[in-house]
């Protein structure tokens, strides 16, 4: 189980030992391959569709469908050109950046401190603040926002990056906290036990021994994270009210405002907003379920 | 809704240890018992230092989502408007929301419209065709060789976000057929085209249509680390005993999925309970209100609206709607805990 959920063996039973059985189970499954071919049409087609819309001249987007693409072969990278550098998108991305990666590092770093203590320290009250937060877990964020909004507006947060540093990396520590404990407490006791006797102190056991054995889980949370903040447009619509701080997110939703069916411009910012979360989700995706699994199971 | 990979890990988490226990030969499932701290010291002695690796996230805990929460329910409880609270009008602010805002419910006419019956229609048309997909699809895809790619191609969206995904089903649903995929299709047959995000009896199917597409492949993904937890010999068994694959799929596999189909289940209601992005990127909540959901309706109301008290009252609605599952959650991971 602690395979890649997205790989597997597969269930197919027993080998087929003659050429008719063969045949007769490739007949059988037949109605099969033909509905996960439709599938996978109707779950490829409408991102490939826009994909190609992205490349197609405008003129040519606006008279005839991207599925005719065939017909008339021409590309071309002026639509990208036109989104980052007249659209606003170039500027957008590095917000997005610039908000992303401090809200990846901080909660991980404090969600990491705090699973810690809840699976290794000793402390009054320790399962009731536990409890609490998975509680946390499941508060929707929207109940904080008038009061955090009130809070933040007379230290000037609301105008700059810091303030939506803090609010993603509040709202995602519970889940943090309750996925790193959950790994954490099936670290081996006696390593542990063992530093401590050599004299370890608690940080040394945190640093050298807890966060190594742990990378799996840690770079888990760290993708989700790195996507939630990446991909979030709530928080930054509450939270990101000054001029320079806007995320691609409200970028691409300002220009879908704008230009309503200018596909040109609609299809090349919208891949550029995808672009970083599905690079990070390919070359990653099997340490990361990989690690979910594995934390969760073992 | 969390968009996204954010509720599939929380149900990774919370399916792990139950995979594994309707698998007998994969080994004991994980304890959520605590273990006891090591060291030599004393049983009861405490780590004063522990306080120290708690402190900044509790800070940060209390100030961000603890601290507000109860702020938010004072609020709710006054009038709240363009963020002035010295109006204290009791339920009001609640009472005319659940009697009064025909955009919030409205139980006049029948079917009922308006936010809540909207959210409504998502739990049981959006729930309901996630696990009916994402199981026929785990299931066919177990059977053939390019299981892990199909897998990976209904995955994928996943990592797209809701804003993306906005641009992505407002050109599928374009209504100009040289442009939109689907009147395309469908002006092949002489039908439409049909302006599906701009028409009240269309918006909410389209809507929903694009979010079970977004969320299947996580039903997927789940469902069929699930089933290949189920032991092979008692798959064996049962086709060398003459069952067809009907039977096998209604008698073996059915019954040991339904734990975490649950699990998944319950965790796709909390998503539709937070569903917000698509509603916003997609509709704006329209044409008119047709398309407002309780998490659109918190942020329209309290943001551009200014009706701060109202937006409150309905963000504690949301908290009360999700109240049950909280505690149902707690109760599972403490019954866990005493095992």
């Amino acid at each position: 189980m602690t395979q890649d959920a997205l790989t597997g063996v597969g269930m197919a039973g027993t080998k087929p030992r003659t050429t008719s059985e063969r045949i007769v189970r490739a007949l059988n499954r037949t109605p099969v391959h033909i509905v996960l071919g439709l599938v996978a049409v109707v779950w490829l087609a409408p991102t490939i569709g826009l994909l190609i819309t992205s490349f197609r001249p405008r003129s040519d987007i606006q008279t005839s469908g991207w599925w005719e693409v065939l017909g008339t072969l021409r590309f071309t990278l002026d639509n990208y050109r036109e989104v980052l550098a007249g659209q606003g998108i170039f500027g957008s991305f590095i917000n997005s950046l610039i908000i992303t990666i401090p809200s990846t590092i901080l909660p991980i770093f404090l969600a990491s401190l705090a699973a810690y203590a809840f699976s290794w320290l000793r402390f009054p009250f320790r399962d009731t603040l536990f409890l609490l937060t998975v509680a946390l877990l499941m508060i929707p964020v929207q109940v904080a926002f008038i009061p955090v909004l009130q809070l933040m507006r007379p230290f000037g947060l609301t105008q700059g990056f810091a303030g939506l540093w803090l609010a993603h990396t509040a709202f995602a520590l519970p889940f943090g906290i309750f996925l790193l404990r959950n790994f954490f407490i099936t670290l081996p006791k006696d390593l542990i036990e063992a530093a401590r006797i050599d004299g370890a102190s608690t940080w040394g056991v945190f640093r050298t021994i807890v966060v190594p054995l742990s990378v799996p889980a840690i770079a888990a949370y760290g993708i989700f994270q790195f996507l939630w903040t990446w991909n979030d447009l709530l928080i930054a619509l509450i939270f990101a009210q000054g001029q320079g701080t806007r995320p691609i997110t409200i970028q691409v939703l300002t220009l879908l405002g704008t230009y309503g069916s200018q596909w040109h411009i609609l299809a090349a910012s919208a891949f550029l907003l995808m672009f970083l979360p599905l690079l990070v989700f390919f070359s990653l995706q099997r340490y990361f379920v990989q690690g979910l699994l594995a934390g969760s199971v073992k | 809704m969390r968009a996204g990979l954010g509720p599939a890990l929380i149900v990774l988490v919370q399916i792990g240890g139950e995979i594994m226990a309707v698998a007998p030969q994969a080994g004991p499932a994980a304890s959520a018992v605590p273990p006891k701290p090591a060291g030599g010291r004393g049983a009861k002695e405490s780590d004063p230092v522990a306080w120290l690796f708690l402190a900044p996230a509790l800070v940060l805990l209390a100030i961000f989502l603890v601290f507000p929460t109860l702020y938010t329910l004072a609020l709710s409880f006054n009038r709240g408007r363009a963020g002035v609270f010295t109006e204290w009008v009791g339920l009001r602010n609640y009472v005319n929301l659940l009697t009064n805002d025909p955009n919030f419910i409205d139980l006049r006419t029948f079917p009922p419209s308006g936010a809540i019956w909207n959210n409504v229609l998502w739990v049981i048309f959006y729930t309901g065709l996630v696990l009916a997909l994402g199981l026929l699809i785990a299931v066919m895809a177990t059977r053939v060789r390019y299981e892990r790619l199909i897998k990976a191609i209904v995955f994928v969206p996943q990592a797209i976000a809701a804003t993306a995904l906005g641009v992505i089903w407002t050109f599928v649903y374009s209504p100009n057929q040289e442009q939109g995929l689907l009147n395309a299709l469908l002006g092949v047959f002489g039908i439409g085209p049909i302006s599906w995000l701009g028409n009240p009896s269309w918006v909410n199917a389209a809507l929903i249509a694009t979010a079970v597409w977004a969320g299947v492949g996580f039903a997927t993904v789940i469902l069929s680390a699930a089933i290949k937890s189920i032991s092979t010999e008692i798959l064996e068994a049962a086709r060398t005993d003459g069952a067809n694959e009907i039977q096998i799929f209604f008698r073996i596999i059915l019954p040991m999925v339904s734990l975490p189909m649950s699990v998944l289940a319950v965790t796709l209601i909390v998503g539709v309970v937070k569903l917000f992005d698509l509603i916003y990127v997609m509709t704006g909540g329209g044409p008119g209100a047709a398309s407002r959901v309780i998490a659109f309706t918190m942020y329209q109301e309290a943001f551009p609206g200014g009706q701060y008290g109202k937006g409150a009252a309905v963000a504690v609605i949301m908290l009360i709607i999700l109240i049950p599952i909280m505690i149902f959650n707690i109760r599972r991971f403490r019954s866990e805990a005493v095992t």
